[in-house]
């Protein structure tokens, strides 16, 4: 299923855009002109990437400095050990859209517990 | 360069070593660490490990794929370095013969001279200290804290959720004013009192009373603190001794050049144990963060693998963060050259800021208090200008 995300004119390269779903997913704009979608919460702990540090094709996160590359969701600097999730990115008349991957999200240990009525 | 030695097995040395396989070296590659544990992640170590949210194998920095082709002494201490013979001697006798060393060895707490065999008393440093701290904490108790300092403070935050009593004791007027400034420090500190958790400034510790253990921390005013629990968090001193006698320059840790370089060939030196040559500040640097630890070796193994040759590029602006009592705590710059805090958003009352320290009208440095998104604006605006 394809999501609408945004416009393309509302995402200016370096930034990134946030959809409210659950788990979010993030759209992030290089500033090389590529879309990529990815999931957005760290799989290391409770953090959104959109709010983290974009270059090239890798982001920061915010709070502990884990990056990921936007390409393939893998982990390129700690403290994260697992990849997130990466989705299919389309535009379309000046609309983005994100096809939601079907894979299992790496969610970090406190959301997860908290999904599972655990202490978070 | 066909062996070399990382002596350190925590982040700063097995950053070293993931950039050396990634900077294309595929020689014979030793790692010493004076722990028995594989490379671990020590921030939790004050926070969601000590409140037992996190358990041991979390913490493991390495991943379960992950197989850098090297050779893991662990569990035994590098005793010196022989420069003239290339070799690592090490506690147990053994040697490392390596013409490539990266000294990684870190930092040690600090402790309270006299505190030395009374129970009850803890430093924290090591996944060892973490978990003796967080057996007694769970027995619940009166808690003092020595030192309000980022260690002290997450570990006050960490036992006021665990419920205990806690009292925390700050030799100087204000803590945190050497890291974040006088301001910042006092309403980043004032987090203590919101949750009802006492800080005492200003006075310091004349002593420890107690038997066998610990029964109360004795202050210079003359006051005594009753506690069942004793956190000393009073800094860390560079793991430099072993050094002594290998002819290397040392000052406040090993003394370095802006790429790593030490005063001996073919020797660089990484992590909290490092005092590297700040070229923007025009003086050397000890930087105790964990990114540091994490970027640095990047840099010292280009210089390790090049023999020196490369020049070194402009490192980011030094980043920390804390968390203390469910807030986001982020600083990222030098608050010392400042003559200006402004705060540009949120406000200090609801503990919900950002902050800009200015020197001359230049951003040196930025602090936020859950602003993730804010901040990471400010802290690549600080990069850029500072590049």
């Amino acid at each position: 299923m394809m999501i609408p995300a945004c416009r393309l004119e509302d995402l200016p390269r370096g930034e990134a855009h946030r959809l409210d779903i659950d788990p979010p997913v993030s759209v992030f704009h290089t500033d090389d002109g590529e879309l990529f979608a990815i999931d957005d919460t760290c799989t290391h702990q409770d953090a959104s990437l959109a709010d983290g540090w974009l270059e090239g094709c890798e982001v920061e996160c915010p709070l502990h400095a884990s990056k990921f590359d936007l390409r393939t969701g893998a982990v390129d600097a700690p403290p994260a050990k697992l990849p997130v999730r990466t989705h299919e990115v389309a535009v379309e008349d000046g609309m983005v859209y994100v096809r939601l991957s079907t894979d299992a999200p790496n969610l970090p240990p406190c959301i997860s517990a908290r999904l599972a009525g655990g202490p978070a | 360069v066909r062996t070399v030695a990382v002596v350190g097995a925590s982040l700063a040395g097995l950053s070293a070593v993931r950039s050396l396989r990634k900077q294309g070296y595929g020689g014979r590659l030793v790692v010493i660490g004076d722990e028995l544990h594989r490379p671990y992640d020590r921030p939790p170590l004050s926070k969601e490990f000590l409140s037992g949210t996190l358990g041991e194998a979390e913490l493991a920095l390495e991943t379960d794929d992950e197989d850098l082709q090297a050779q893991w002494l662990l569990g035994v201490r590098a005793t010196g370095l022989d420069h003239a013979r290339r070799v690592v001697r090490l506690g147990d006798g053994r040697e490392v013969q390596a013409d490539g060393v990266v000294i990684a060895t870190g930092a040690a707490a600090r402790t309270l001279p006299g505190s030395e065999g009374l129970a009850g008393v803890h430093t924290l440093r090591t996944l060892d200290d973490a978990r003796a701290l967080r057996d007694e904490l769970t027995r619940g108790g009166r808690l003092v804290v020595i030192g309000g300092g980022f260690i002290g403070a997450e570990v006050a935050s960490t036992a006021y959720i665990l419920g205990l009593d806690v009292t925390v004791v700050e030799a100087a007027p204000t803590p945190l004013a050497g890291p974040l400034g006088e301001t910042m420090g006092a309403i980043v500190s004032a987090l203590h009192a919101d949750h009802g958790v006492r800080l005492e400034c200003g006075v310091g510790v004349k002593g420890l009373s107690g038997e066998t253990r610990v029964d109360a921390v004795l202050l210079e005013d003359g006051r005594s603190i009753p506690a069942d629990i004793v956190v000393v968090g009073v800094g860390a001193r560079p793991n430099v001794e072993w050094l002594a006698d290998s002819g290397i320059a040392l000052d406040n840790g090993v003394k370095c050049g802006a790429d790593g370089r030490t005063s001996l060939a073919g020797v660089v030196a990484v992590g909290d144990c490092a005092n590297w040559y700040d070229p923007r500040a025009g003086f050397h640097r000890r930087v105790e963060h964990w990114t540091g630890a994490r970027e640095r070796p990047d840099a010292a193994v280009a210089t390790l693998l090049a023999g020196g040759a490369v020049e070194p590029g402009v490192p980011r602006p030094p980043y920390f963060w804390s968390d203390q009592y469910g807030v986001k705590i982020q600083f990222a710059g030098h608050a010392a050259g400042a003559d200006s805090v402004t705060i540009e958003a949120g406000a200090a009352d609801d503990r919900d800021v950002l902050a800009v320290y200015r020197r001359a009208g230049d951003p040196v440095a930025v602090l936020g208090m859950n602003q993730p998104r804010l901040f990471t604006r400010w802290r690549k605006q600080l990069a850029a200008t500072a590049s």
